[in-house]
């Protein structure tokens, strides 16, 4: 049952108003939030307080509010997203905390992902990642009746475990490498189990990932951070996956 | 009250299983080596510009996108749970392309254009191959044929579904195809950008002002034609299901400009969200209705029982929506539901800390199913409740109450999805159609994807080969005015200093529009929620606060300015629900009910849309009718019993 104990919590939060600022972390108090609030809405308090006070509030994305935009983006405590496994930031509640706790709120940092402000970074190397191959190209008013190509439900299921990735970040953010192996993977994998996917497979990996490496995110190696970071669920096993197509991509050209 | 000349529904002739084929016909083209030449500005990436921008991309055009998230991938779409509905038939339980468009216009209460609806029926079928042809991962059976689920207001299995993810894995698909089309210079992507004006020249729409909202930066852009996909308004309410930066501004400045506003009143309030726990609240989150596929709805028989649930043994359990509606049951139209709910609690039985939630109960579907049964089916549903409210659903019912969720209600367009502006045409949740007073469950993305993909691309070649378009520079004197005017206004808003937040007027007035214009409406309500934003909206233009500058990220600037549309849109929509004085769908005026407390249309005065025509500022909008004729399908007072 929702308890309305309220609370106060300490916050280190880290503020940069524009590209160029070297940025810094400021020091607040939060006080008398409820205990069922969520982590966003506890932000929401600190900015209305700060904004009463004619200081600017902290910029930080946001918009689903409940874990499926991949708008909401930041390290809390030094985790994507915080420490609950599979949950962002806006789907954290403060029950997960205690009263009088010390939080570090800082942006993803990785150099594909430059500071626009405070906590809102630029992620737009994912579009462009995309349009380098994440899709099938099908135009419009070309498709077959849908049941004529039957997909396995074995199949249909695991692309759907790959396409439940909300493209936020939190596995660049994690990666000491700042790599983006685990969101490529995910379409990467989502298409390779379809039989719709096929004729582009090889093409797409091998794009998707040239553009990876152009837009500097970092190598991969390894080290699942990035699959334990992440909200979805999204398996470690799509990264062995890309490198399987990545192989049979280079043998066929 | 009046028809107006501007109020043409453009309906095709011939029977209604012909009007789409014959309009297609009629339609003129435009040749492939002309198309480039034509450029097209689409605002919003949701499904229905997310899907608009991916067919004319293909097609040709020079299109310019606009949204404000940092990603085509974030619009509100991405948040749709249960499902899209189509006329497949593959279950063979009786559904056709006719019992999909009986079903819309019944479940909207009669309020909608039979065309437009037998249309979207009709492209239904079609939607499910594109999607499919695209890769969304779909239910699957075990054969590898698509699964379906049934949903409210049918009583048969025609939603497609992709777990409950099925808005994310539609609008992905659309994303894809949309960003391949970026990829081949066709689509010109312009992320968080604001669209904060209509340009229009010599009475059509030829462009648009924007506002970067990295840099702050005021521009003009320039089209041929300009398309709005742009969302709903559920958030005037404040508290809704919608994410929190949809917002009426695209809308209500085309509005402005002469767009016709149509049923703005007609709001879709869904029964079964998460219920309100405190003042710190920001949204709320909606359980899918698919969940009332398997969960039965109860509230204990006794007022003020406190008692737990799972003390509370079957006899004493009022299970009232199969009570008082056994055909139906828990599936009951949305509006039916939550008016159900809402009944329940204003007698005393409603459950939880405030008293205003009712119970959705698994546990007989734990029983008959299994708890991995049911895991598969709605697993993330359950987690997600779980991790809002801290219980687990698995063992004690859920918790839910009505909350607002979509609005039917928005700009007037004619068949040809065009608005009263020639040249601006309006897709999506944004456009008043097809849903007449309530929506039925899964059929807002079927109208997104429909509108998107089959019929605003048919329009825009017709009127673009009918149409003398000479160039427009952004030198051109409309533009430079609707630049001022823009700039005018954001410097308005940070000089005011006032010491208010944006969000403490906008909560102020959802309060106001949830207690008179919400699930029960009445006339002295209404009148005095009228005066009550009048004097809201003066305060606001006098003592807000809007920190910071307007050349940088400013998400305080932002708020403001959406607020303040919301001030005025919310004034429209009381308006609206005062003049229409009958009970239908969503919209329920308690001075108009049957002696059972179901809703009673009147026929006779409000068998029309109403599109309410912008008189400017201080002015009353004048109201004009657009009626509808119900030639295949009789008007008859909806039973779900
Ligand atoms: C929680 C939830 C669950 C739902 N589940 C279902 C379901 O299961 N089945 C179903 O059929 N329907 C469902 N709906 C309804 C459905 O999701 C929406 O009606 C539909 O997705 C709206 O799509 P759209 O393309 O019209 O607009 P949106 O998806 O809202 O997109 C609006 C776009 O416009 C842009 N935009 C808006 N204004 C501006 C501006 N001024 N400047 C620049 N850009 C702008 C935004 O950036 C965005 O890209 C659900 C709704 C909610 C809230
Ligand atoms: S705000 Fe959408 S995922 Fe957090």
């Amino acid at each position: 049952m929702t308890t309305s104990k309220q609370m106060t919590l300490k916050l280190k939060v880290w503020r940069q108003k524009n590209a160029k600022d070297q940025g810094r972390f400021v020091d607040y108090t939060v006080e008398g939030v409820n205990q069922a609030a969520s982590f966003l809405e506890m932000l929401d308090v600190l900015n209305e307080q700060l904004i009463r006070k004619g200081e600017e509030p902290v910029a930080f994305d946001h918009d689903c509010r409940e874990g499926i935009c991949g708008s909401c983006a930041m390290m809390i405590n030094g985790c994507a997203h915080g420490d609950m496994p599979r949950t962002t930031a806006c789907q954290l509640h403060l029950r997960h905390f205690n009263d009088g706790d010390t939080i570090v709120i800082e942006p993803w940092r990785a150099r594909a992902f430059p500071i626009i402000k405070d906590l809102v970074v630029d992620r737009s190397a994912f579009d462009r990642i995309i349009s380098a191959g994440g899709y099938v190209s099908t135009n419009v008013g070309n498709a077959p009746e849908a049941n004529s190509i039957p997909v396995p439900q074995q199949d249909a299921e695991a692309a759907m475990d790959a396409a439940a990735c909300i493209g936020c970040g939190a596995c660049v953010a994690q990666c000491k490498n700042a790599s983006a192996m685990l969101f490529v993977s995910a379409k990467v994998s989502q298409m390779a189990h379809l039989p719709q996917g096929q004729p582009e497979r090889a093409r797409r990996a091998r794009n998707m990932v040239a553009q990876m490496d152009k837009e500097k995110f970092g190598a991969c190696s390894n080290t699942g951070a990035c699959e334990a970071a992440c909200p979805k669920g999204i398996k470690l096993t799509n990264i062995a996956l890309l490198n399987r197509e990545l192989a049979r991509a280079q043998v066929k050209s | 009250m009046s028809t107006h000349p501007r109020l043409d529904s453009k309906i095709p002739s011939g029977d209604v299983e012909k009007k789409w084929s014959n309009r297609k016909f009629e339609n003129k083209l435009v040749n492939p080596a002309n198309r480039r030449k034509h450029t097209v500005i689409i605002v919003g990436a949701g499904l229905a510009g997310g899907s608009a921008s991916a067919s004319l991309g293909e097609a040709g055009y020079r299109v310019k996108l606009f949204v404000y998230h940092d990603s085509p991938r974030r619009a509100h779409s991405i948040a749709a749970q249960g499902g899209i509905n189509a006329a497949k038939n593959y279950q063979n339980d009786g559904d056709s392309i006719y019992r999909l468009f009986y079903d819309t216009i019944k479940g909207g209460d009669f309020r909608a254009r039979e065309a437009n609806v037998y249309r979207l029926a009709e492209v239904s079928v079609n939607i499910i191959d594109q999607c499919a042809a695209q890769g969304v991962p779909f239910a699957r059976e075990y054969s590898g044929y698509l699964s379906n689920r049934s949903f409210g207001g049918s009583q048969l299995q025609r939603t497609f579904y992709a777990r409950g993810q099925t808005g994310q894995q539609l609008l992905l698909g659309a994303y894809g195809s949309l960003m391949r089309q970026v990829e081949e210079k066709n689509v010109e992507l312009f992320a968080f950008h604001e669209m904060l004006d209509v340009i229009v020249v010599d009475g059509k729409a030829r462009g648009i002002v924007v506002r970067n909202l990295r840099t702050g930066e005021i521009t003009t852009h320039t089209a041929d034609v300009v398309i709005l996909g742009t969302g709903g308004y559920g958030n005037v309410f404040y508290l809704s299901t919608n994410a929190k930066k949809s917002n009426c501004t695209a809308a209500w400045r085309a509005y402005k400009k002469g767009a016709f506003f149509g049923n703005p009143c007609f709001t879709q309030i869904h029964p079964t969200c998460v219920p309100v726990s405190g003042d710190y609240q920001s949204k709320l989150t909606l359980m899918s209705e698919s969940l009332r596929n398997d969960g039965r709805v109860w509230v204990p028989k006794a007022k003020g029982d406190k008692r737990s649930p799972k003390d509370i043994p079957e006899s004493e359990r009022d299970y009232y929506l199969e009570r008082i509606y056994p055909a139906f049951g828990n599936l009951v139209p949305r509006d039916v539901a939550s008016r159900a709910a809402k009944a329940m609690c204003d007698k005393g039985q409603g459950v939880g800390e405030t008293g205003l939630a009712v119970y959705l109960d698994f546990g007989d579907a734990v029983k008959r199913i299994g708890k991995d049964g049911v895991a598969k089916k709605y697993g993330n549903l359950f987690e997600m409740y779980e991790k809002i409210t801290g219980d687990d659903p698995y063992e004690v019912p859920m918790r839910i109450y009505p909350a607002v969720h979509y609005t039917m209600g928005g700009l007037w367009v004619d068949y040809n999805l065009q608005s009263t502006i020639p040249g601006l045409f309006v897709i999506g949740e944004a456009n008043f159609s097809d849903h007449g007073a309530n929506r039925l469950g899964a059929s807002a993305l079927m109208q997104g994807l429909a509108d998107g993909y089959f019929v605003v691309p048919y329009s825009i070649a017709n009127y673009l080969g009918g149409e003398k378009l000479p160039p427009v520079s952004t030198d051109h004197d409309a533009c430079k005015a609707a630049l001022a005017d823009v700039k005018g206004r954001v410097q308005k808003f940070l000089s005011i200093k006032g010491k208010q937040t944006a969000d403490s007027f906008h909560r102020r007035l959802g309060k106001i529009m949830w207690d008179e214009c919400g699930m029960a409406r009445n006339r002295a309500g209404l009148t005095k929620a009228i005066a009550d934003i009048q004097k809201l909206r003066e305060e606001f233009w006098s003592d807000l606060f809007v920190p910071g500058t307007g050349e940088e990220l400013n998400q305080e600037l932002e708020k403001a300015g959406r607020v303040a549309d919301f001030l005025e849109l919310g004034e429209l929509m009381c308006r609206d629900a005062l003049e229409r004085e009958e009970s239908c769908g969503g919209h329920f005026r308690e001075e108009y009910q049957t002696p059972e407390g179901e809703a009673l249309r009147n026929d006779e005065k409000f068998t029309h849309v109403a599109a309410w025509e912008y008189q400017g500022d201080g002015k009353t909008p004048a109201r004009h009718q657009e009626e509808l004729k119900f030639d295949y399908i009789h008007l008859a007072q909806r039973s779900y019993k």
